[in-house]
């Protein structure tokens, strides 16, 4: 048994660029926008960051690039360098930090993430899946359309709890100001929306954004110390994966958020009900129903009797993707989940759940093949 | 002056990945039979080819010709080309399955309606050939 780190570290400040299409922005200009926003927003100086932990743009991998980033801040860093698990990265890289920072490696971290798929190349999701080109396997959405198609024939899942995570993600981020995509979406239209790869259409799918997002991570004791406006505790965070693709993997849906959420729960010792507003990881719808599922808010199977008549919308019983998720908000693989997780928290979101005290944020990576959770709480 | 009508040049499907140790599968299907790997130290059967178990990570293994009879995993159909090759053959399906002796692959169904199959139905195997490489297809039983 480790040490419960369970409210020794905050979240003392984050920061985003507009997200959308920003084209002539290069990512590592990006990162440095998103840092110097979050270091204002905990009101501290860059000279007192230790640690700097970056998640590679997804659509193209560069060597060393996390040192890039130390040299465009003009930093010498204890700890730094650069994660992949895939979209799960910036849960567990957050999570890294408050474990070093514990164990007296470091003191300071800067958690950052920038990519350009937008104005750049978004080839890397629709590249041939695996060694099967011939067959006509293309594309990351085809694979978690594999496994929804499975959720639906083995669980009786309809497209109507798909189509209850779209509909909230865009309801919420049309409430938005810094939205990429502000139009809200009807459940009728989900429905009749033409397919694209079935089941999924569209409205199913991440947005493809540009934009980058940072957060600043140190004990709660160094923030008390140092004034930090509005930090905000870490209660719990958990990890799991697999190392099976989707057409390899025994049990096709089930995800590595059951370890991960039972993980963070225990840490925080806190149960599913004590969550307020939840911000999950929706790629793709769903993900975010079969998160949901493991994490423990529904029986395996029984999603769609929790999803439905807006319980996950604003004024429902667990609003998720307050800001409006993957799906209406940003494409960004996770940092905006993270982010409205911590304005939830100071009581700040532009649509606050009025009185939330706890919310889990979900990351997850690859083909549901990584997956982290984080508690946050005040 | 000429007045041929230019077509566009039919698109090039992708080939395979073949490798040393992928190359027997290849050769098999070329010849209409299905393949895998099959671990001589922990009797676990695998596709697609690798050159250690992945179960207890041995390099001792051979080519087993699988039964031909499968299971429906999933499935989903392409109402949009990811790739030139593709573009007139929409709607297309892509499935996985279940050999019975266990290994999972990629395939195609060959079915008139792709929508009316169903979770975990019976397969046979179906030799096909595109662009000079055997694949195996699948139909309903």
């Amino acid at each position: 048994m480790g040490t419960n780190l369970s409210g020794k570290a905050v979240i003392a400040g984050i920061g985003a660029t507009r997200f959308g299409t920003l084209p002539g922005r290069t990512t590592i200009s990006m990162n440095v926008e998103a840092i110097r926003k979050a270091l204002n927003d905990a009101g501290i100086e860059k000279d007192a960051v230790d640690a700097l932990y970056v998640k590679c743009p997804t659509s193209k991998f560069e060597m060393m690039y996390g040192q890039r980033i130390a040299e465009a801040i003009g930093l010498q860093p204890r700890i730094g360098g650069v994660w992949d698990s895939g979209g799960s990265s910036n849960v567990i890289m957050i999570s890294q930090a408050i474990m070093a920072i514990e164990a007296g490696q470091c003191e300071i971290a800067v958690v950052t993430f920038a990519d350009n798929p937008k104005s750049g190349s978004a080839a890397g999701y629709s590249h041939p899946r695996g060694e099967d080109a011939l067959y006509g396997w293309f594309a990351v959405l085809s694979s978690y359309a594999m496994i929804a198609r499975r959720h639906m024939g083995e669980l009786g899942t309809p497209r109507e709890a798909l189509g209850a995570v779209a509909v909230a993600a865009r309801r919420h981020g049309a409430q938005n100001p810094n939205a990429q995509l502000r139009k809200p979406l009807a459940l009728d239209e989900y429905m009749d929306m033409p397919p694209m790869v079935a089941p999924f259409g569209r409205d199913d799918c991440t947005l493809v954004s540009d934009g980058a997002a940072a957060v600043v991570v140190m004990s709660t004791e160094r923030a008390r110390k140092m004034g930090v406006p509005k930090p905000v505790p870490v209660l719990g965070f958990g990890f799991g994966q697999t190392g099976w693709d989707v057409t390899q993997r025994p049990d096709m849906t089930s995800t590595q958020a059951k370890v991960a959420g039972e993980t963070a729960f225990k840490m925080a010792g806190l149960k599913p009900k004590d969550m307020n507003v939840a911000q999950i990881y929706d790629c793709f719808t769903i993900t975010a129903l079969m998160t949901l599922e493991d994490y423990g808010f529904a029986r395996k199977g029984q999603i769609a009797d929790f999803v439905k008549g807006g319980n996950i919308e604003i004024g429902g019983e667990l609003p998720i993707n307050t800001s409006g998720g993957l799906l209406s908000e940003t494409g960004m693989p996770g940092m905006q989940l993270i982010h409205e997780g911590v304005r939830q928290m100071r009581g700040d979101a532009a649509l606050q759940v009025k009185d939330a005290k706890h919310c889990i944020i979900s990351n997850q990576g690859g083909v549901m093949h990584t997956h982290a959770a984080l508690i946050l709480g005040q | 002056m000429n007045t041929t009508v230019q077509t566009k040049p039919k698109a090039m499907l992708p080939d395979p990945d073949i490798n040393e140790v992928s190359k027997p599968y290849w050769d098999a299907l070329k010849k209409g039979k299905l393949t895998f790997q099959h671990c001589r130290k922990c009797g676990n059967n695998w596709l697609p080819a690798r050159g250690e178990c992945p179960k207890c990570l041995e390099a001792d293994w051979a080519w087993h010709d699988a039964s031909g009879k499968a299971k429906l995993i999933s499935w989903v159909v392409f109402h949009r080309a990811f790739h030139p090759a593709f573009e007139d053959r929409l709607p297309y399906n892509v499935a996985v399955v279940e050999l019975v002796e266990g290994p999972r692959m990629i395939t195609n169904i060959v079915v008139e309606d792709a929508e009316k199959l169903v979770i975990d139905q019976p397969l046979t195997f179906m030799p096909a050939e595109e662009q000079g490489h055997g694949i195996a297809r699948f139909r309903p039983v």
